[in-house]
């Protein structure tokens, strides 16, 4: 990194640190105006939060919303890249799906979440179930809009290169679609996790969603906040590191 | 009618049409789900009777006041940020980071704030749609071809008279998906809202219908929320994709 | 401001320097000058010159979009700063056609606001209109026309302005090669009715020497004029003349003078445009 490009990411480091900085103080500002039980202030919600989440209690939550959102996770991928890749590859199927995958995509899915419920009964099911069909979603339109944006030329210089239709796929088709196919992946990871949270928050005894509620029937502020923040921190985190990935990927396929 | 929309027509039929049949064969328990033939005549009754007219006004009525502070207020800062270079920058993580965390968990803290109005709801509405509002605003500005600028000042325009006549419609494509953006998540937010917990609305009628094995009722509102939610943003989408040859197609 | 010197001195240039200044990673980078010229009125006059030369950033000085960082510019006697003078129109390289609006409504845009009563503004719309060639695609709308079509709406709307100084940033770089000759005879019509001076940036040497009465040969960076040749052409000319014996001497010179420059361009390892960010003043 040259002198002055170090310069410009310093300062741009410190802008958007002044700018957390402005952020706390105007939650240290809304604390006092709202009041103790209401919204806690910044610091000691930091000390609850140090003190809370190495805690069995915390740990048992945590893993409770994990499980379901692992597995939601792995059914939104699933789902959502055979769907993507059939609706891509296959041109009629795709025209017809796209206008119901976009408007499902656009509901206010938490409407269905009753039936869920009727369906997969209380446990972590109705969880799981829910938070894919959140995912499956992104995954399957981005999926498909991949596989779409393919450049004809590249399958007509694989064919010149006589290779197998598998080898096609995984050598040509695989490799061009990724970027984009991971960004859906990325959002994906992120609906699915709402999904799962929503479902939490609505009905469940178990999970970080269900521990907010039951912080918020306690009036036990300070509680909610730290599972916010600690979500927060998760899906920025994870968001980020699939960012990354997702950019070393398109600046692969431009070059 | 394109014969692609006419296939699509004939799935959804089929689709409806074996779920209808599954359901009066008892193939599909009636506990569970009900016949959608069933879900319209309580829907139709459910309308008739005007016993839910109060909570479609006020479910409606909190959606579209989110919807309204959340472009003209999204409008109004993208604005602002975007003629303030060095604040955009340090924003940029921000708005990168926004869509990704759960803002909506933040929904039960409004409530220990405001209590049990639909000032919370409201709130937690705007905060989910204001950014993709912002953010489809600088994006709009940003992608005002530089020429144009350059004809403003060969006009001898104003900051303000080029802001309204050049820049204003060169980015009304891209501020239409904000648009389209913003009113998709405010019904979602201000729907999961009254869900969670509202002292009235759909949302909360959807969840007493549950608690109370009232499939009928519950079934006849999920019904007349889809149909709302479906007409108006596929209406958007539509409209959103005339708006796209103006973004993609026209300069070449 | 001193009057003209010269009573048909339309505009001109004293010592006119552009140095874009340095910022961040880039060093400052003298772009343009010393430039020392004089338009005549109702002249052609063109420049020519290798890419990255100067040239739109001289004409973007005489219109008034950038300042000088030295010398002075006047135009009809009045000094030129950052405002674009009244009387000077401008049509760029890139398409500047309004999407939204009819080609109508492009070419009536600027007379909009300009206080002209409805009817006058209607006839001169019309007119630039038919003058251009576009009358039957009044209703229509940009995208729905060609490349070349809608720098003709571009043109148009200048057009209706009247302007006595017209400046073209090399308006046909987009196009093809025959609609290029075509446009230029458009151009050369459009220069003897209306009678205005006419500046014409271009990087084709054939394009120069077809349509002007005097052409400025640009140097590579930093640009200045290393030689200005009168074509000598008569007013009536069209693209027939590039039959002329005349025209292969004209564009030999060019080249002569040029081939030099552009080789420069080619191999200067500085020769990169200015960042986007600095062009813009």
């Amino acid at each position: 990194m040259s002198g002055t490009e170090a310069v410009t990411a310093t300062r741009r480091a410190i802008d958007t640190l002044a700018l957390l900085l402005v952020m706390l103080a105007i939650w240290e500002v809304l604390h006092r105006i709202a009041g103790e039980t209401a919204l806690p202030a910044p610091i000691e919600t930091l000390s609850y939060l140090i003190r809370t989440v190495p805690t069995p209690r915390f740990a048992e939550n945590a893993a409770a919303t994990a499980e379901a959102f692992v597995f939601a996770l792995i059914l939104a991928y699933g789902m959502g890249l055979a769907i993507g890749i059939w609706m891509g590859a296959h041109r009629l199927s795709g025209a017809v799906g796209e206008p119901i995958l976009v408007v499902l995509y656009s509901l206010p899915k938490i409407t269905l979440y009753p039936v869920v419920l009727l369906i997969f009964g209380l446990g972590i099911s109705g969880k799981v179930a829910f938070g894919a069909m959140h995912g499956v979603l992104p995954v399957a339109l981005l999926t498909m809009g991949a596989i779409r944006a393919i450049p004809p030329v590249y399958l007509r210089a694989a064919r010149t290169l006589h290779l197998s239709p598998w080898q096609i796929i995984v050598t040509v088709l695989l490799p061009a679609a990724l970027p984009e196919v991971f960004t859906g992946l990325r959002i994906g990871f992120t609906v699915t996790l709402l999904g799962v949270l929503l479902g939490e928050m609505f009905a469940s005894k178990a999970g970080l969603g269900a521990m907010v509620m039951n912080a918020m029937s306690l009036a036990q502020s300070q509680e909610m906040v730290t599972v916010a923040i600690v979500l927060f921190a998760f899906a920025a985190i994870a968001n980020a590191l699939l960012f990354r990935i997702e950019h070393r990927l398109h600046r692969r396929v431009r070059d | 009618m394109t014969r692609v929309g006419l296939i699509r027509l004939v799935v959804i039929a089929a689709l409806i049409g074996a779920l209808e049949l599954a359901c009066r064969t008892g193939l599909i328990d009636h506990r569970v789900v009900i016949a959608p033939s069933e879900m319209a005549s309580a829907l139709m009754a459910l309308l008739a009777s005007g016993s839910i007219n109060a909570d479609i006004e006020r479910t409606l009525g909190v959606i579209a006041v989110v919807i309204a502070l959340s472009i003209a207020l999204g409008f109004a800062a993208g604005v602002i940020i975007h003629a303030l270079p060095r604040l955009r920058e340090a924003l940029d993580p921000f708005f990168a980071t926004y869509y990704a965390v759960p803002v909506f968990i933040f929904y039960p803290v409004l409530i220990a704030i405001f209590g049990l109005s639909p000032i919370p709801i409201v709130l937690i509405g705007v905060a989910t749609a204001i950014v993709a509002m912002i953010i489809a605003t600088l994006n709009g500005l940003d992608r005002v071809p530089r020429v144009l600028i350059k004809v403003a000042r060969v006009h001898r325009l104003g900051r303000l008279a080029t802001a309204l006549t050049l820049q204003l419609p060169a980015a009304a494509p891209y501020l239409f998906t904000g648009i389209k953006l913003s009113v998709s998540y405010g019904f979602i937010a201000v729907i999961a809202a009254e869900f969670i917990l509202s002292p009235a609305g759909l949302g909360r009628d959807i969840s007493d219908a549950y608690t109370d094995f009232n499939n009928r009722r519950m079934y006849a509102l999920i019904l007349f929320l889809l149909i709302i939610a479906t007409v108006v943003n596929a209406g958007l989408h539509a409209l959103d994709m005339r708006f796209a040859e103006r973004r993609g197609g026209a300069r070449t | 401001m001193p009057a003209a010197v010269h009573r048909d001195l339309h505009a001109q240039f004293a010592g006119v320097t552009r140095v874009y200044p340095g910022a961040g990673d880039h060093p400052e980078v003298h772009a343009l000058g010393p430039i020392d010229l004089e338009l005549r009125k109702g002249e052609f006059f063109a420049v020519v010159g290798p890419s990255g030369c100067g040239k739109s950033t001289f004409l973007e000085i005489l219109a008034g979009l950038q300042r000088p960082t030295a010398g002075t510019v006047t135009f009809e006697g009045m000094a030129v700063s950052g405002v674009v003078a009244e009387g000077i129109g401008v049509v760029f390289q890139e398409d500047a056609s309004f999407p939204w609006l009819t080609v109508w409504d492009n070419a009536a845009f600027g007379l909009r606001r300009s206080g002209v009563a409805e009817p006058e503004l209607r006839r001169r719309v019309d007119d630039a209109l038919a003058f251009m060639g576009l009358k039957d695609f009044a209703r229509a709308y940009p995208s729905q026309l060609s490349g070349g079509m809608r720098q003709r709406v571009c043109i148009a709307r200048t057009l209706v302005l009247q302007p006595r100084l017209i400046l073209l940033d090399e308006p046909f770089g987009a196009l093809d090669a025959q609609t290029r000759l075509l446009m230029g005879d458009e151009v050369l019509r459009l220069w003897r009715q209306t009678g205005a001076t006419v500046l014409l940036i271009t990087h084709a040497l054939d394009e120069a020497a077809m349509l002007a009465d005097r052409i400025g040969a640009m140097s590579a960076r930093p640009g200045r004029f290393i030689e200005i040749i009168e074509t000598g052409w008569s007013r009536q000319r069209d693209s027939t003349i590039v039959a002329e014996p005349a025209f292969g001497e004209i564009t030999g010179r060019l080249w002569e003078r040029l081939r030099g420059e552009s080789l420069k361009a080619l191999g200067h390892p500085g020769m990169a445009q200015p960042p986007a960010a600095l062009a813009a003043e």
